[in-house]
């Protein structure tokens, strides 16, 4: 085999995306951080982060047809959820349970992304469960092109499908079952596994005799790869490849992001029973924006005015999400009762 | 019309519907060249091919689920389990899943799934090979479920299975399969679910039964009235899940009695839930008490012969149960 230079993907990218990407991150932690704050207020009830996490799933988003392929996320999907067009005002009105909030009409609990309209698919709380589900709107691709029924080529119908999970939760079942479809049929599929080292409190070597996630990709058939879930661009120009991958009937890769989560678990959890202050010191270093921050800065892509311009934008959208949202009514109890089957006619 | 079985009206259905509806596909274990360890599909790989009828790994939650994707993408799944038994690693994937999408979704996503699945006792498949799975399922909103008994239902319901935008759960009695035959038309008809049939009309009593139980119990119904002049209605509820309450509690305000017949488990089975609709809604009809003739509370079906048939009720023990409720 040869080795080929190849030239990285993201070094096409021009300034304005590069700053798009950097804004998603941007408003994805600001957006995050304000959740914290008003569950500390007392004002929310839960709330589970994405923190740390932005590098890795805005790397992965500017990699997709956005809005068009299928994406099956898990709940520290808010950067992702966001770059694909879910509003910061959508994310508010779930943590505050308000009535036609767009995931479910305040039943599920925030964070549990979905919107048909962007093919972005509503997702449950057991772990995993999204992965084998992920194959299958994988599998509808694949059996649409085989059986005539779509234009492989056709950029407005989705050409993969995309699920994301944390390490831990790739000791389910449901996650190998997933992987196995995936290589059995060489599916349209990416699994996005952003990797921060523990499943709540349970460290990585407890969940798994291996290294990496990625290494069990051979297993399954299906390519495999490890990239630093907090540069982005090394994150975009791994999915890059997995997308080409997919699109072009390649089959399906396991990426493996490198992260780590430097808050609790959720609302409800105190990290300081299993992890030392210092670890979680020594990552806060190696935060995924001050990094992006720091090399756009380096580059003159950014400089401290527009730092500063996208600041007071993302506190004021914030500010403004949270407004609406507490200005918006509580669903009627009534409600409860809506949507559980539907009905004949609705069948095209 | 023709005289028929029970699998080929099953089969019968999705070669229809397959012909119908381009979306429409099936997968499981051993349904492609194979034709399903039942011959269900027989044929049906040969005339739609592989990308149509697809033999799934051996793992039950990734059918189940593969089939959820393919209907959020706006496929029409049909998705066998080989056995009943061997359903419950899905269950996560049908109980937290299919049956909440709706819901949960806020009615934005429709997961159109049909799940099917032999299910039932009495052809020596001892314990892993005989479970009624039911009840597990009734207890769900968000899916529905059907037991046909007749190779007429077994064809109409099906296809309304397939065009349903709603999970549903599809079992078939398995003993049945070659042994209940009956007029099936070759039309394109459907059988709504969701309605029970009155599959005999009587006066005395009422006895309420599902798959292959509602087929002994019409047998038990004919004998009685032959021996003793004991003139039964058998309400065949053949859609579990939503209940049709209206025919129960009509069939009881005439005849004023019930006996409920299934092979499952007695304890919370799903008779017990329509005993408690009659003590609840229609206990100003009743003059006797609701009984239940029902499978053993035990673990599971036996092989051994004498064992398994001890389990089951059969036409003899419904008539048994008849007469008695009748002389109450
Ligand atoms: C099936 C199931 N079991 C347990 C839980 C409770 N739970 C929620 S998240 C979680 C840890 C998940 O860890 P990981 O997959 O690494 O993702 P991370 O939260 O670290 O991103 C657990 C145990 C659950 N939601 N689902
Ligand atoms: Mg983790």
């Amino acid at each position: 085999m040869t080795n080929h230079i190849v030239e990285r993907a993201s070094a096409r990218l021009n300034e304005s995306t590069l700053l798009e990407m950097f804004w998603g991150m941007l408003l994805s932690r600001r957006l995050d951080e304000r959740a914290w704050a008003l569950h500390r207020q007392g004002k929310i009830h839960f709330h589970i982060s994405g923190m740390g996490h932005e590098a890795a799933q805005v790397g992965t988003a500017f990699a997709l047809n956005r809005g068009v392929d299928y994406i099956h996320p898990y709940y520290r999907d808010l950067a992702l959820s966001l770059a694909v067009g879910i509003t910061p005002t959508d994310f508010m009105m779930s943590l505050f349970g308000r009535k036609d909030e767009y995931s479910s009409g305040g039943r599920q609990m925030p964070s549990h992304f979905s919107s048909k309209d962007k093919h972005i698919i509503s997702g449950s709380s057991p772990v995993a469960t999204q992965v084998p589900q992920a194959a299958g709107l994988a599998f509808a691709i694949q059996y649409r092109q085989k059986c005539g029924l779509v234009d492989p080529n056709d950029t407005s119908q989705p050409r993969l499908a995309l699920a994301c999970l944390g390490e831990g939760s790739t000791s389910q079942g449901e996650w190998h079952e997933g992987m196995n479809w995936a290589g059995v049929h060489k599916l349209p599929f990416i699994c996005l596994v952003q990797n921060n080292i523990y499943a709540i409190s349970v460290p990585l070597e407890s969940q798994m005799a291996v290294a990496n996630v990625a290494d069990r990709a051979t297993a399954y058939g299906v390519a495999g790869v490890v990239v630093d879930g907090n540069d982005v661009l090394a994150v975009y120009d791994v999915m890059v490849q997995a997308v080409q991958r997919a699109y072009s009937g390649g089959g399906a890769t396991l990426v493996e992001a490198k992260t780590y989560r430097p808050v609790p678990h959720s609302s409800d959890d105190d990290d300081r029973s299993y992890r030392s202050r210092e670890e979680v010191a020594e990552w806060k270093k190696k935060d995924p924006i001050m990094r992006f921050q720091n090399s756009l800065l380096e580059d003159g892509i950014l400089n401290d005015s527009l730092l500063h311009d996208y600041e007071s934008r993302a506190r004021a959208e914030v500010d403004k999400a949270q407004a609406d949202a507490e200005a918006a009514p509580l669903p009627d109890a009534e409600e409860v009762f809506g949507s559980v089957y539907a009905p004949l006619e609705e069948q095209p | 019309m023709t005289q028929a079985t029970l699998i080929d009206a099953i089969r019968m259905a999705m070669d229809e519907e397959m012909g119908r509806d381009p979306r429409v596909f099936l997968t499981g274990e051993d349904v492609g060249r194979r034709g399903g360890v039942f011959r269900a599909s027989q044929g049906l790989f040969d005339k739609y091919g592989a990308e149509r009828v697809v033999d799934s790994p051996l793992a039950e939650l990734s059918i189940i689920a593969i089939g959820i994707g393919a209907a959020l993408a706006d496929l029409r799944p049909i998705c066998e389990i080989q056995f009943a038994d061997f359903i419950h690693p899905a269950f996560n994937q049908i109980v937290n899943e299919a049956a909440k999408f709706y819901y949960r979704s806020n009615g934005e996503w429709r997961v159109p799934l049909v799940i099917r699945s032999p299910y039932g006792g009495g052809i020596s498949g001892g314990l892993y090979h005989s479970q009624s799975v039911e009840a597990f399922f009734a207890h769900v909103p968000g899916l529905k479920i059907v037991i046909p008994s007749t190779p007429h239902d077994a064809k109409g319901l099906l296809k309304s299975a397939v065009r349903d935008p709603n999970p549903v759960l599809f079992f078939e009695p398995k003993k049945g399969y070659r042994a209940i035959k009956g007029e099936l038309s070759e039309d394109d008809y459907t059988v709504p679910i969701g309605p029970a049939r009155i599959a005999r009309e009587g006066r005395d009593l009422s006895v309420f039964a599902y798959g292959m139980m509602a087929h002994y119990t019409t047998q038990a119904a004919e004998k009685v009235a032959r021996t003793d002049g004991i003139d039964a209605e058998v309400v065949d509820l053949r859609t579990l899940l939503p209940l049709d309450k209206t025919a129960i509690l009509d069939s009881v305000k005439k005849t004023g009695k019930a006996l409920i017949v299934y092979e499952d488990n007695r304890t919370m089975g799903y008779g017990a839930e329509v005993a408690a609709v009659l003590a609840d809604e229609g206990f100003e009809y009743l003059d006797g008490p609701v009984r239940r003739l029902t499978g053993l509370d035990v673990p599971a079906v036996p092989f051994s012969h004498h064992m398994q048939e001890f389990f089951m009720p059969n036409p003899d023990t419904i008539a048994e149960a008849i007469r008695e409720l009748a002389g109450y």
